[in-house]
């Protein structure tokens, strides 16, 4: 056999490996069992607060539902991004077309793991990127709470997507990149306990650095610009900047910062819009005490000028 | 609070001006009822302290300025006016009727609001909170933040 047909060959076999070797580096990480015994046994009153926190209805409930009807966790948003649409699925108790069948283990992987039952990659549209940073027990809370909202049955329709992000295969990769446990600021001994709450509310459950952080061209957040704002990832316009940077919020006071997620009113008497508005009204939902440690962490992190770019000015 | 009835008065005057340029008009209309929420928010919060009179008359010159929009709305939003120096998403003119709805919606709660004459702070706290979601309920669909 001729050098060059070999090496061929070779480099044949070589590729298959890498390929072949690839694809179970990518295959979905379920977690181990240590965390799994942390989840707990689950406190449904308390898995309320987590419900609220990580915005769960904002996504999940029927579009345009309103009052008890957000809690029918039918799914069926569409979600307009550069890589297709996606579809929250039904995450109602529903045992066929909801999650009323999976175990408290299938909920803690699916969110701290973004892997489904069936063991496939989730997309980050469900925003695990955050919720990974969750405690264990505060997810059996959660599965607490969702056992006691109502099955509704009816499938969300599938999620529209183009080559290659229709492949899940591929989204190993991309959570070796950007799927970690860690907080994305760090602070030093000795820091307040509410923004350390508010830390944790905010990059984990809370999960507002998905649409108020830019994200690169392979859609992962950057870090470097943590809450500075950012074109919309989903629909049109801008999602502000609420670090304390240029074009951010400098001027509004913790007080501020709390009292605009009560009641939606920002300290010059604008109101909440957009998508901003399910999470406000999430956010009332909370406690006081858990939107001043908000209010306390967004003023302690580092300040950027504005994440998107300067809108042009209308030529007159 | 004699301050707040001047300024209220003051803005029904400059928000009475004639429909010339719709974007300015309707953003004057908005600005004018933030200033009069704010004013009702800080008795919401006790900040203020509870005068039923001066209440009453901040919730009349929110209804009178949620007549104006409702009376204007076609001369306030012409098609067209989705672009230059407004947030105004492009669907209102999509869908108008449900637009019409919303902004119906709040003016129907502003004059609640009055009919009712809350008698304390708590019962103006009721009323403000349904106003303040009617703003949200709009706010969510039909602006888009464009930086």
């Amino acid at each position: 056999m001729p050098l060059q047909k070999k090496l061929v060959g070779a480099a044949l076999v070589l590729g298959g490996v890498v390929a072949i070797a690839g694809w179970f580096l990518l295959a979905p990480a379920r977690l181990d069992a240590a965390t799994l015994a942390q989840l707990g046994p689950g406190d449904a009153a308390k898995g309320k607060r987590i419900f609220y926190a990580g915005g769960c209805t904002s996504c999940h409930a029927k579009p345009g539902s309103q009052g008890d009807a957000r809690l029918q966790l039918v799914g069926g948003l569409e979600l307009k991004t550069p890589f297709g649409t996606f579809v929250p699925p039904n995450i109602s108790q529903d045992a066929k077309d909801g999650i009323g069948a999976w175990s408290v283990d299938d909920l803690a992987n699916a969110m701290l793991k973004g892997v489904s039952p069936s063991g496939e990659h989730l997309y980050p549209a469900f925003p695990y990127t955050s919720y990974a940073r969750m405690k264990p027990a505060d997810i059996a809370d959660l599965y607490a709470f969702l056992k006691t909202l109502p099955a509704v049955a009816g499938k969300a329709p599938a999620n529209s997507l183009g080559f290659p992000f229709n492949v899940r295969r591929g989204l190993g990769l991309w959570k070796l990149l950007y799927l970690s446990e860690q907080p994305v600021v760090s602070f030093p001994d000795g820091t307040p306990d509410p923004v350390l709450a508010g830390r944790y509310l905010v990059e984990g459950p809370g999960h507002c650095g998905e649409c108020h952080t830019p994200r690169d061209f392979t859609g992962g957040t950057k870090k470097s610009q943590w809450l500075a704002g950012a074109a919309a990832a989903e629909g049109s316009g801008i999602v502000p900047n609420i670090t304390s940077g240029e074009g951010g919020i400098a001027d509004w006071s913790e007080a501020d910062i709390a009292n605009y997620l009560e009641t939606g009113f920002t300290p010059d008497f604008d109101s909440v819009g957009g998508a901003m508005v399910d999470v406000q009204r999430n956010m009332a939902a909370l406690t006081p005490e858990d939107r001043a440690a908000i209010a306390a962490y967004l003023k302690a992190v580092p300040p950027h000028p504005n994440g998107y770019p300067a809108r042009k000015k209308p030529a007159s | 609070m004699r301050k707040l009835i001047l300024a209220i008065s003051m803005l029904a005057f400059a928000g009475s001006a004639a429909f010339a340029e719709p974007v300015a008009d309707r953003q004057a209309l908005m600005k004018e009822r933030g200033k009069i929420a704010a004013g009702l928010s800080k008795v919401v919060k006790g900040e203020t302290p509870y005068d039923a009179a001066s209440v009453l008359t901040a919730l009349q010159a929110l209804q009178a300025n949620a007549e104006k929009f409702h009376a204007g709305v076609d001369t306030l939003f012409p098609a067209g006016s989705d672009t230059g120096d407004t947030a105004a998403s492009p669907k209102i003119w999509e869908d108008m009727a449900g637009f019409k709805t919303a902004e119906g919606k709040y003016l129907s709660d502003v004059k609640a609001a009055v009919a009712a004459a809350p008698a304390d702070a708590d019962a103006l706290k009721a009323q403000f909170n349904t106003i303040g979601g009617d703003c949200g309920t709009c706010h969510k669909g039909y602006r888009v933040k464009k930086g």
